[in-house]
């Protein structure tokens, strides 16, 4: 199971990159692999303000459907189209397939470093 | 199999009406379609043989054993269907005059009268189409049942963990948060986590009892009380009313509002996903926030669907429970907590039961063991019944037990079938032992193998397209 | 009777290999205070001869009419044979919801074939497998409108009242608002709903022919719907759409109705149909079964139920509606009637039901006292004036008559295919008698 060094991670097991003012989102590769073939994700709209926590869409595979939170607070400035019509990316490349960029962010101070969030994962097991 | 579409030759039909004996009128050119649908051309004998043909590759409980667990899968009886179609109800419009339906006012009359008595309640309505339908009906009525009394704070419906998903799905139609607690092992609900969860925002609990892993809640009485207690009211989700009929009635446990599966229970047929037909039951006192039809009744009351409900379903039902009667119905509900006793008995000892003491109507079979000796996993052992043209068992439900496998064999399945199907179950338990491969590839003498569901639901193909349109994807 | 296969020898058996001696002891779980005493207060059973002359008199007692002129959300069209025969087959009639698509491919191929004859029908793009009936299905369409910013639902007040009765129920339970827009002549008011599309709409419902049986102009009032960003619903006559513009056409997001007239009996009420289809873009809105087509593990052509991460099972309380059951067999019933009529055949009905009732409303209006409420065109209801109302239906209905529904305006006549001009010229000379 991949977890790059560079990112911060959720409970709920989303990734997010910092950059500036700018965080990236997306969904680990412990979570693609729990939920199995992703056949489709649904989107927030772009200027859709979030607190961290807050659920801004979800990801289906055949049989389950699970939400994705938003581990940071701010307002969505860009969602990833294509993985409307490929969805699969999050399986094959969970942590290229980025969902949302958020701007205007604020970052809680409970988010995981890669070591953190490989305990935490380890622990769930 | 050919498409009906594929199956189509440009200018063939039927000739049903013939000749048209008044001039034909044009409306307006603006208001016609540019051109026809594209329906299917055929002769009568490509529409009968087509359906014959699809008739071959399904399975009914009339064609064999059909053990899907919360589904009751009784036998429908033929008599049901003669009745059903007799020309004095299937031609009678539910608009016209009080004085010429008075078969039909009594046929929901006598229907009412039965099942009141059988569920313990007061009054009946047969508008709605199915359970789920019957559930945001019943849940609706809780919900005016607070708003006259201007009790608004109710705000959250009670729903455990390991009820069907059409129970929160309900709640929320209603406008109702939903808290879900955790069951016990057991699937009956924890106490604690009931008293944890009630208080002045509680509107009311859904709850089925026999609960989902085929237990009767010892605690019903007490938990009924404590909702009362708080000042919400007690919905109950008649699915697994099978086990109970004629013994025990959910009015006695304590429940305010109840629905029953008319297609589950009082064996209508479930013609490959509905027409359903819903009894709700309520106490008097909800009685007066029961649907009308605007048209049929009067206007004023809510109303969940158009007229009085599948009428002709309850004419079924009817027929059932009249030829059942009162020693019948507990008959039936005794040989159906018989029957899974039985069944689960004879299956123990290979694949074992989740809770190893009496069960009610249905149980469920715990895999997790088997899969983890031998990587056969319920999936497969389900796929591998149907090369015995065995319908599986509801599989992977309810959730709290791993690798699960649900039967409901019901009261009409003789002892042969029963011995049968114990036997089906023992050959595949040594066929996982043995060879494993074999099962993860079943089955292996359907009509197809096992689908590609990731495709589709990842590129959806809803529909079929007439070739010269091209590309059949959306 | 009780349907139960097991002789008293074998029940003592399983009883025996349960390890019990007694009924009662499978029910020890069970409060004993809780257990009934008492047999049920009901009758007890009957033999099949028996129960089959109970409910032969039951039926009796219904009054049933040579000639139903009466419509309404509920329409006498022929039944040809096959429509009545293949449904019937017991297969089709005993499966359940086909969950296991290896041992179902019939009732999935079927559904599939439904959802393309509704599509084909509507003009839309993707339908469901069905809903309750009609009222449920524009109901169900105004809570897939519905979003963070758009709640209020916009229904015309020439709809069937059990529509819009039902529409307003579902909008009670999840607190969102229902206004209804007023009618004019018996047709939607353009103008006051021109004033009523605030940005708060979600969506806006037209039945189309509407429950006067009149044509409304639906292609004006889905512009002005679109112009307001808001979400077009119609409620469409099947019947009618063989001929007249589909829904699609008059620009509507949403297309449902009520699919009896598609070979189902009148059944004093049900089970009828409810079809809904609607464009790509709300496919994942849907509420309820879908079938789609795939492939299996050897590559063949298979199909099975899809997308159903939509649905309650799997979203639980975050599920847009809770269905569950549908209404297969009508859907197969309405599939097997498309089949047999063909594109001709519908359009023919459809054609015949526009010719009689035209053929009606001439002869009736042409009698002293007797003319039209609303004016414009109309597909097969029309409303009229009529003296002596109650005698003029009485009269009718000695004559084996269902005549039209009484309304606060007139009443409210129905002509389909059924009716031969000899019925509709007895019906006329009836009426003239009693105005006489």
């Amino acid at each position: 199971m991949k977890i790059p060094a560079d990112l911060s991670y959720s409970k709920t097991h989303e990734w997010v990159r910092i950059e500036g003012e700018t965080a990236i989102i997306g969904i680990t590769d412990y979570a693609q692999d729990a939920l199995g073939d992703i056949v489709f994700i649904n989107l927030p709209e772009v200027d859709d303000t979030l607190e961290a926590g807050d659920s801004f869409g979800d990801v289906e595979s055949v049989k389950a459907v699970s939400d994705v939170m938003s581990p940071v607070a701010g307002t969505v400035s860009a969602i990833n189209e294509e993985l409307i019509d490929s969805p699969e990316l999050m399986n094959s490349d969970p942590y290229g397939a980025w969902i949302i960029k958020l701007e205007g962010i604020t970052v809680p101070d409970d988010l995981l470093d890669a070591a953190a969030y490989e305990a935490f994962c380890a622990e769930s097991e | 199999m050919e498409l009906i579409f594929e199956k189509s030759v440009a200018g063939r039909a039927c000739d049903i009406l013939g000749a048209c004996d008044c001039d034909y009128v044009d409306l307006p050119q603006d208001v016609l379609r540019a051109q026809p649908p594209k329906l299917p051309e055929l002769a009568e004998v490509d529409v009968t043989r087509h359906y014959t043909e699809l008739c071959h590759h399904v399975h009914g409980v009339n064609c064999g054993f059909y053990p899907l667990g919360s589904c009751t899968m009784k036998y429908n009886p033929r008599i049901d269907e003669e009745i059903a179609a007799l020309p004095g109800f299937q031609r009678i419009h539910p608009l016209a005059p009080q004085h010429a339906v008075t078969g039909c006012r009594e046929v929901l009359d006598l229907a009412r009268s039965y099942l009141c008595k059988i569920s313990g309640m007061d009054n009946m309505t047969f508008q709605p189409a199915a359970g789920a339908h019957g559930e945001f009906t019943g849940v609706l009525l809780i919900k005016q049942y607070h708003d006259s009394r201007g009790d608004t704070a109710r705000t959250k419906i009670i729903v455990p963990d390991s009820a069907h998903g059409t129970n929160p799905a309900t709640a929320a139609m209603c406008g109702y948060e939903v808290v879900n607690i955790p069951s016990a092992p057991d699937g009956c609900v924890d106490l604690d986590a009931l008293a944890n969860a009630l208080g002045d925002d509680t509107a009311g609990l859904m709850l089925t009892n026999p609960n989902t892993v085929g237990l009767f809640d010892q605690n019903i009485l007490k938990i009924t009380a404590m909702v009362h207690e708080a000042g919400g009211l007690c919905y109950y989700d008649g699915a697994n009313l099978n086990a109970v009929m004629g013994v025990v009635r959910p009015g006695d446990m304590g429940f305010d509002c109840i629905h029953m599966n008319l297609h589950k229970t009082f064996a209508t047929p479930h013609g490959g996903g509905g027409p359903g037909a819903c009894a709700v039951g309520c106490k008097e006192f909800l009685s007066e926030f029961l649907p009308k039809s605007a048209l049929m009744d009067e206007a004023g009351h809510l109303q969940v669907r158009s007229f009085a409900g599948n009428f002709l379903v309850v004419v079924r039902a009817l027929t059932y429970l009249m030829s059942m009667g009162r020693e019948g119905i507990p008959e039936a509900a005794h040989n159906a907590v018989l029957n899974a006793n039985y069944l689960m008995r004879r299956i123990q000892g290979t694949f074992e039961p989740a809770f190893d003491r009496i069960c009610m109507h249905e149980f469920v079979l715990d895999l997790s063991e088997f899969k983890k000796e031998t990587g056969v996993s319920a999936l497969d052992v389900a796929k591998s019944l149907i090369d015995y043209g065995m319908h599986p068992p509801t599989m992977y439900f309810p959730m709290i037990v791993h690798e699960a496998l649900m039967l409901e064999p019901t009261e009409t399945e003789s002892k042969e079938t029963l011995d049968w199907a114990a036997g089906v179950f023992a050959e595949l338990y040594e066929l996982g032992k043995t060879n494993p491969a074999v099962m993860h590839e079943a089955p292996h003498h359907a009509q197809i193998g096992r689908p590609d569901e990731v495709r589709a639901s990842r590129t959806p193909v809803l529909r079929w397209y007439p070739q010269e349109e091209g590309s059949a994807a959306l | 009777m009780s349907y139960v296969p097991s002789t008293e020898a074998q029940r003592k058996e399983m009883l025996a290999a349960v390890g019990v001696s007694d009924y009662r002891e499978l029910y020890a779980d069970v409060p004993q205070q809780m257990l009934l005493t008492e047999p049920l207060d009901i009758p007890p059973g009957m033999g099949e001869l028996e129960v089959s002359r109970a409910m032969n008199a039951l039926a009796n007692k219904n009054v049933q009419y040579t000639t139903i002129l009466r419509g309404a959300g509920a329409y006498d069209h022929y039944i040809p044979a096959a429509v009545r025969s293949i449904p019937a087959k017991e297969e089709f009639l005993t499966a359940y919801t086909p969950y296991q698509a290896e041992m179902s491919q019939g009732v999935l191929q079927s559904i599939f074939e439904y959802q393309t004859m509704i599509c084909e029908l509507t003009g839309m793009d993707v339908s469901n497998a069905s809903v309750y009936d009609g009222a449920t299905a524009a109901a169900e369409a105004a809570a897939m409108c519905r979003d963070r910013k758009r709640s209020v639902t916009l229904v015309s007040a020439a709809a069937h009242p059990d529509v819009i009765n039902t529409i307003r129920t579902y909008c009670y339970g999840t607190g969102d608002e229902m206004r209804v827009i007023p009618a004019k002549d018996g047709h939607t008011d353009l103008d006051a709903l021109r004033e009523m599309l605030g940005s708060d709409v979600s969506c806006v419902y037209i039945q189309q022919p509407n429950f006067y049986g009149l044509l409304e102009d639906a292609t004006a009032i889905g512009e002005a719907v679109h112009e307001a960003g808001a979400l077009y619903v119609i409620g469409a006559n099947p019947i009618s759409l063989g001929i007249l513009k589909t829904p699609r056409e008059c620009g509507a997001d949403i297309a449902v109705g009520e699919g009896q007239p598609l070979g189902l009996p009148l059944g004093f009420g049900g089970p009828y149909l409810g079809f809904m289809a609607a464009t790509t873009k709300l496919m994942r809105k849907l509420p309820g079964r879908i079938v789609g087509e795939t492939v299996d593990t050897a590559g063949n052509r298979a199909y099975v139920l899809s997308l159903q991460a939509r649905e309650q099972h799997i979203r639980r309380e975050k599920a847009s509606s809770n269905i569950c059951s549908n209404e297969a067999l009508c859907a197969l019933t309405a599939s097997v009637y498309m089949a047999v009529m063909g594109p001709q055949g519908l359009a023919e009905v459809a054609r015949q039901c526009t010719a009689k009732a035209h053929y009606l409303a001439e002869k009736l209006t042409a009698i002293d006292g007797i003319d039209l409420v609303y004016p414009g065109a109309f597909f097969h209801e029309f409303v009229t004036t009529l003296p002596r109302q109650n005698e003029v239906l009485s009269a009718l209905e000695t004559a084996g008559i269902l005549g039209g529904l009484p309304l606060d305006e007139g009443v409210l006549w129905c002509v389909t295919e059924k009716a031969s001009r000899d019925d509709l010229d007895r019906a006329v000379s009836i009426v003239k008698e009693v105005l006489a």
